[in-house]
């Protein structure tokens, strides 16, 4: 399909699950534009003058939030935060009526990060402005598991073929299945590995991906490490032993970085836990993309307001 | 008082009955059930092209009465029952407060009385509250005329309490009806534990915590020599687990729902809340070993598990959204399309399902059609074809999964002790 085919326009960004190859394609091609604007000395184009974006977050971030307002900024949009502990979600507003009332000030695009598998699925038939999922519980990441394609893809310079090992606690990694979709709608070999008690039991069914035990299975000549935080924050308890323990058998260290490829590429969606799933040297090591992620995933966001809100022609 | 509905099929599973016939009411009892009767001054009714049937039993309906008025009471849920071709329901003390005592299972009798469209039948608690720990005063609800005894909604008197419920019920020949999950294994879990959840990142709830509870259960009651009714089965083991345990001679029985039987944790996959029920919705192989259950026996009875919640409760994320959602309108229109529409199941043995072996399980007096029972009859046309919409609801509860189906089948005519409580889908 010719790319230029696609538009995105009014597209919800829920999950790559409903992204076809082509608007993945897409994404990263623009979000490679994107990144040269961050780079100029006065980051500012009208691109999206006159739009309104409103971040509404129901869970702590750093990264995400501030790159979102970033990448809204940047391209001159109007962006307003909501969080939930300083509105009127502590007084019990449902999610149902906050949307209502952000839609009814006329915004044009909503980035919503809610605990609630679905929560973003949801919103987008709720209300009218666009949706853009920044993360949902479990479920969903899209633009983390985009910004982590346009990196290995930046190192790379292709995605097809490329094995990668997602290591650590899927179970509980909206991260992890966003990036299954998506890496494998653009012909990557997925492998898995981490405590059985972290992966999800059924994964295996997923075509095309790989459960290992053994972590050192999924990392055999991989050109792709990604490791994933473990979310101790919403374990009750008894999934593992002790983080001693998870490190010595699960931990990403030098010496099981050596079984996968020289130049293996070194992913984490922070943040991390160091010295647990992953340990300092690997992480600042030389094959570590791991800083970089922050700033390509201000281009990918970028990229992504420019194609949903504008679909990315007039530009 | 005389009625006639003329040139019906009769079906009537309970004396294996099923021909083309009259049924004569008098009195608001059945007179006579024969070929060509005929009555001076009886108000006929046209049954012809119709199915006659006894009027049908929903043992397993939740009119969260005391307490939850908002979702339903004893008058809207006995419309939709009325509206659904029920004529007997029986409904779980799963309620705020719980119905653990004589005084309550009085009051709500009365409720019944004074404002049930249909007979309504009471089940009460094992436990003090469903705690799982004491056991509820079980002889003094029988005296007020509870039927059968649940702590449905939850799995939680231990193997320890249940024994005891077992053995204290013994001479009164009350059934108990089992919520089958172990609860440490889904106490977080909002969706069948599979592929899907896997995917959807929503937490499971396994397929082996209703195996492990149903075996514990039927184990117990064996020892007991007990009686035990599993309720709402869905899991493909747990059916193996019934089938064996009867072929011991082991007293158990079961039920299940038309959603468990006719649809999969494949719906999920929009985040529709009116998907999510407990049990969850399976997989494609569990609904074929359901419908393996009722056609060899081995699953007795389909109920509804009527959950009404109300509006905004439901209209919400996926995770905070309680489970369960109202059945009692769809279900006949359900299983004539997706199980007889599809021939699978006949009518008789569909409705045997639904009257007589509901009837026996509750020992109570109704499910067949016979000179001297009640005259509650419920009249099908089988041909006609209807859109759900939850707008002509007579349930409080709005969120379906079958709303927006097309099906082929409803119930048009309910008589209630002689007395017609719906016609043409309204409800008097």
């Amino acid at each position: 399909m010719d790319k230029n085919s696609v538009s995105m326009r009014g597209k919800n960004v829920l999950g790559l699950k409903d992204f076809s190859p082509e608007e993945i394609r897409l994404t990263l091609d623009t979000a490679k534009e994107m990144k040269k604007i961050i780079h100029r000395d006065i980051k500012k184009v009208p691109t999206l003058r006159g739009k309104s974006i409103v971040t509404l977050f129901y869970e702590p971030s750093t990264r995400t939030r501030t790159s979102f307002e970033l990448a809204g900024k940047y391209l001159g949009a109007d962006v307003v935060n909501i969080t939930a502990g300083s509105s009127s979600i502590v007084k019990g507003e449902s999610l149902r009526d906050t949307l209502y009332t952000i839609e009814a000030m006329g915004v044009d695009a909503i980035v919503m990060r809610h605990k609630a598998e679905g929560a973003a699925e949801y919103a987008s038939r709720v209300v009218s402005p666009v949706i853009l999922n920044a993360g949902d519980g479990a479920h969903a990441h899209p633009s983390q598991a985009l910004l982590n394609l346009f990196t290995i893809e930046e190192h790379k310079g292709h995605l097809e073929g490329l094995k990668v090992a997602i290591l650590g606690d899927v179970l509980h990694s909206r991260v992890a299945r966003s990036d299954i979709y998506g890496m494998r709608k653009m012909g990557m070999e997925v492998h898995i590995a981490g405590p059985k008690t972290l992966l999800p039991r059924f994964l295996y069914e997923e075509p095309g991906v790989v459960v290992h035990e053994r972590i050192e299975d999924a990392i055999a000549d991989a050109d792709v490490i990604e490791v994933l935080r473990i979310q101790l924050e919403r374990m009750k308890g008894g999934l593992f032993p002790t983080t001693r323990e998870y490190a010595r058998i699960f931990g990403l260290n030098p010496t099981r970085m050596k079984l996968a490829k020289d130049d293996v590429l070194i992913l984490h969606p922070g943040p991390m836990n160091k010295g647990w799933e992953i340990s300092p040297f690997t992480a600042y090591g030389a094959n570590s993309a791991i800083q970089e992620e922050v700033q390509n995933g201000v281009a990918v966001r970028m990229a992504l307001y420019t194609l949903v809100l504008t679909g990315g022609r007039e530009s | 008082m005389k009625q006639l509905i003329k040139g019906g099929r009769v079906i009537n599973p309970a004396t294996k009955f099923d021909a083309k016939a009259d049924v004569l009411v008098e009195n608001g009892k059945i007179a006579a059930i024969g070929p060509d009767l005929s009555a001076d001054g009886a108000e006929v009714y046209d049954a012809s092209g119709k199915i006659v049937s006894p009027g049908l039993i929903d043992m397993h309906v939740h009119f969260r009465e005391p307490g939850q008025e908002a979702k339903e009471d004893f008058e809207s849920g006995s419309k939709a029952a009325a509206a659904g071709g029920f004529t007997t329901v029986a409904t779980m003390p799963n309620t705020k407060p719980v119905v653990d005592s004589a005084a309550l299972v009085r009051s709500l009798k009365k409720r019944a009385e004074d404002v049930g469209r249909v007979h309504i039948e009471i089940i009460g608690a094992v436990t003090k509250g469903q705690k799982g720990a004491e056991l509820a005063e079980l002889g003094d609800m029988i005296a007020a005329g509870a039927v059968a005894f649940s702590d449905d909604g939850h799995f939680d008197p231990t193997a320890k309490v249940l024994l005891a419920a077992y053995d204290y019920l013994h001479p009164f020949d009350k059934v108990i009806i089992n919520h089958e999950e172990e609860t440490s294994l889904v106490e977080d879990g909002v969706m069948n534990e599979g592929h899907r959840s896997a995917m959807l990142g929503l937490k499971g709830r396994p397929t082996v915590a209703e195996d492990i509870a149903v075996a514990r259960d039927v184990l117990l009651a064996e020892y007991a020599g007990a009686r035990v009714h599993v309720a709402h089965i869905s899991s493909a083991r747990s059916v193996d687990l019934v089938r064996a345990a009867k072929a011991r001679g082991v007293r158990v029985t079961a039920e299940v729902t038309p959603q468990h039987l006719t649809m999969t944790d494949d719906l999920v996959n929009l985040y529709d809340s009116s998907t999510k029920i407990n049990p969850p919705l399976r997989e494609e192989k569990d609904c074929k070993a359901l419908l393996e259950g009722l056609k060899d026996g081995t699953i007795d009875a389909i109920v509804t598990d009527h959950s009404p919640h109300a509006q905004e409760e439901k209209d919400r994320e996926y995770l905070y959204a309680p489970s369960g959602f109202p059945g009692l309108e769809t279900s006949l229109g359900v299983l004539l399309t997706d199980v007889y529409g599809k021939g699978l199941l006949g009518l008789p043995e569909i409705l045997e399902k639904m009257t007589c072996n509901p009837a026996k399980i509750l020992g109570i007096d109704a499910g067949s059609l016979e000179p001297g029972k009640r005259a509650d009859i419920t009249v099908i046309d089988p041909d006609l074809t209807w859109v759900v919409d939850a707008k002509n609801f007579y349930t409080r509860g709005s969120h379906s999964p079958f709303v927006g189906r097309k099906l082929k089948g409803k119930a048009v005519l309910t008589m209630v002790d002689g007395n017609i409580v719906m016609r043409d889908g309204k409800v008097e």
